[in-house]
């Protein structure tokens, strides 16, 4: 199991858009690369993308507060 | 009524310029935050601080169920919304009214129709506001968007009558171009909106964007003249000033008067501003739209006026009518804000969210600085990047700037990057003490300058 870890401060989002479906869900596999949230740093969106391959599970919300190097996901 | 206790339903620098106009009239104040802005300077100041929820502002500062319980908890009988979050919700306006409070701004409706571009559109042609040349509406017949495009000239721009922030617009210069360009328009439209719908409108090349600010009682109106606002990145506002330094004096009594009479024609309530693009070739102005709410920017009216802008909508709000005639509004000297963020400008205006490890504030003749700023705190992530705005008085304008610049290198805001070297640059900038620019300059100028910005 590898942490993947937030870049940055901001708020975590798992959708591109409110009215949209979660990049990534719960048990879904991915690979290294792929998006699996955005994090907003002051009005400003940064894509979030997998560092590892494997199965992912979300340890944040969305819509949630996190600081920088705070685990987002585990992937594995 | 007149108001005795204001809840500010707000944050940041126009949450403090709030409470400042609260207190001088006696007024008691209540401060909402965030779980995030527990520690902001606002809370600090306020008389009451309460809780509204978690940082994500849709949960916290939008949330207006939670805002009008603080309301009831503390006691408030107004609420006044700054800028952005819920400053221009009709809904919230109603919301607040309903619940027995004062609105520190205009009614709902005015809202609702000044927020709406078509609407807004179609009353400021009534009051006799010149607007960009276009199809009134939607135009779905070719042959008759070919008649439109004839009589109001090219470039002409053309735009999804669905679409929004700039998604589906094309620019045609000529009318070959136009009979092509209108087609593939259509489909995109179709295809992203599900509504081909377009509507055509002049393109008007070298706009400056200039401002009114007006005060309604919601009988009365009056203009506290003109702000120009072209320095702009990304259509956010860097660098502001009063007056513009190229409206002839005959256009803008035109161009105020227009303002006033949009204003009185929706009964407007409170403080709003109109934006118009201004051609400073042909001195034509078109109205664009108007914003129902305190402006950041607003300082420098204040500055070259010497109305407390805040205290009047405040005054308003609580049921007096205007204090001030028309004409006894006065012109004098010359003012610029500078907007301080916390973004880096060496990194492409990268957010630079961070802890105020030091702080060195300028003073002096003329100068104001009006911020959420103070030594250890620590700007939270969530919210945008508006530290404070430096604004500058003097005489003339060509002492404004040089007094900008010696209060920019006063300045020190240590921990976090902020714009500060920007306007360092801009204020020594050939073009801008010549004021020779338009809405279209400053990103070209960013690309040109961008080796002195990463220094």
């Amino acid at each position: 199991m590898a942490q993947l870890l937030s870049p940055l401060p901001g708020t975590f989002y798992r959708k591109p858009a409110p009215d949209k479906p979660s990049y990534k869900n719960d048990g879904d596999k991915v690979a290294k690369g792929d998006v699996i949230g955005l994090i907003e740093v002051m009005k400003s969106f940064t894509e979030v993308r997998a560092d590892a391959a494997g199965k992912i599970k979300f340890l944040v919300d969305n819509e949630e507060p996190v600081m920088a190097g705070q685990a987002l996901a585990e992937i594995g | 009524m007149a108001i005795a206790k204001l809840l500010i339903a707000n944050r940041g620098e126009i949450a403090v310029r709030i409470i400042r106009a609260a207190r001088e009239l006696g007024i008691r104040t209540v401060q909402v935050h965030s779980a995030a802005d527990a520690e902001m300077l606002a809370v600090k100041m306020a008389d009451e601080a309460v809780n509204i929820g978690p940082p994500h502002a849709a949960k916290s500062y939008l949330n207006i169920e939670n805002i009008l319980k603080a309301a009831r908890d503390t006691g408030a009988d107004a609420v006044h919304p700054g800028y952005g979050f819920l400053a221009e919700n009709a809904g919230f306006a109603d919301a607040v009214e309903a619940a027995g409070l004062v609105f520190v701004g205009p009614r709902g409706d005015s809202i609702r129709v000044m927020g709406d571009k078509v609407a807004a559109r179609v009353a400021a042609e009534a009051a006799g506001v010149p607007v960009v040349p276009g199809s009134d509406g939607r135009v779905d017949d070719p042959e008759q968007a070919k008649h439109i495009a004839m009589a109001i000239g090219f470039p002409i721009m053309i735009k999804a009558a669905a679409g929004g922030g700039g998604r589906g617009i094309r620019i045609a210069h000529d009318m070959t171009e136009f009979e092509t360009l209108m087609p593939q328009a259509s489909a995109e439209a179709k295809a992203a909106f599900g509504d081909g719908g377009l509507y055509i409108e002049k393109v008007i090349e070298r706009a400056r964007h200039i401002e009114v600010q007006i005060l309604g009682d919601g009988t009365r109106a009056i203009h506290c003249f003109e702000r120009e606002c072209s320095l702009q990145r990304r259509r956010q506002k860097v660098w502001e000033e009063a007056p513009s330094a190229v409206l002839p004096q005959s256009i803008r009594e035109k161009l105020c008067a227009s303002a006033v009479a949009l204003a009185e024609a929706v009964n407007y309530r409170g403080a709003g501003t109109l934006e118009y693009l201004y051609d400073d070739v042909t001195h034509h102005f078109y109205f664009i739209e108007m914003n129902t709410r305190i402006q950041v920017e607003h300082p420098v009216t204040e500055m070259i006026t010497g109305i407390d802008l805040v205290r009047e909508m405040i005054r308003i709000a609580g049921g007096a009518p205007l204090s001030i005639r028309q004409k006894d509004v006065k012109m004098h000297g010359h003012a610029i804000e500078v907007r301080i963020n916390a973004e880096d400008p060496a990194k492409n205006f990268q957010p630079a969210p961070g802890t105020v490890t030091a702080l060195r504030v300028p003073g002096g003749p003329g100068t104001r600085f009006d911020t959420m700023l103070y030594q250890g705190y620590q700007v939270p992530p969530f919210y945008d990047s508006l530290l404070g705005k430096l604004i500058v008085w003097d005489e003339t304008r060509e002492g404004a700037i040089a007094r900008m610049r010696r209060a920019l290198d006063e300045l020190e805001v240590e921990g976090l990057s902020t714009t500060k070297p920007l306007h360092q640059l801009l204020a020594r900038d050939a073009s801008v003490a010549k004021a020779d620019f338009h809405t279209r300059w400053l990103e070209p100028w960013l690309e040109a300058n961008a080796h002195r910005l990463n220094s």
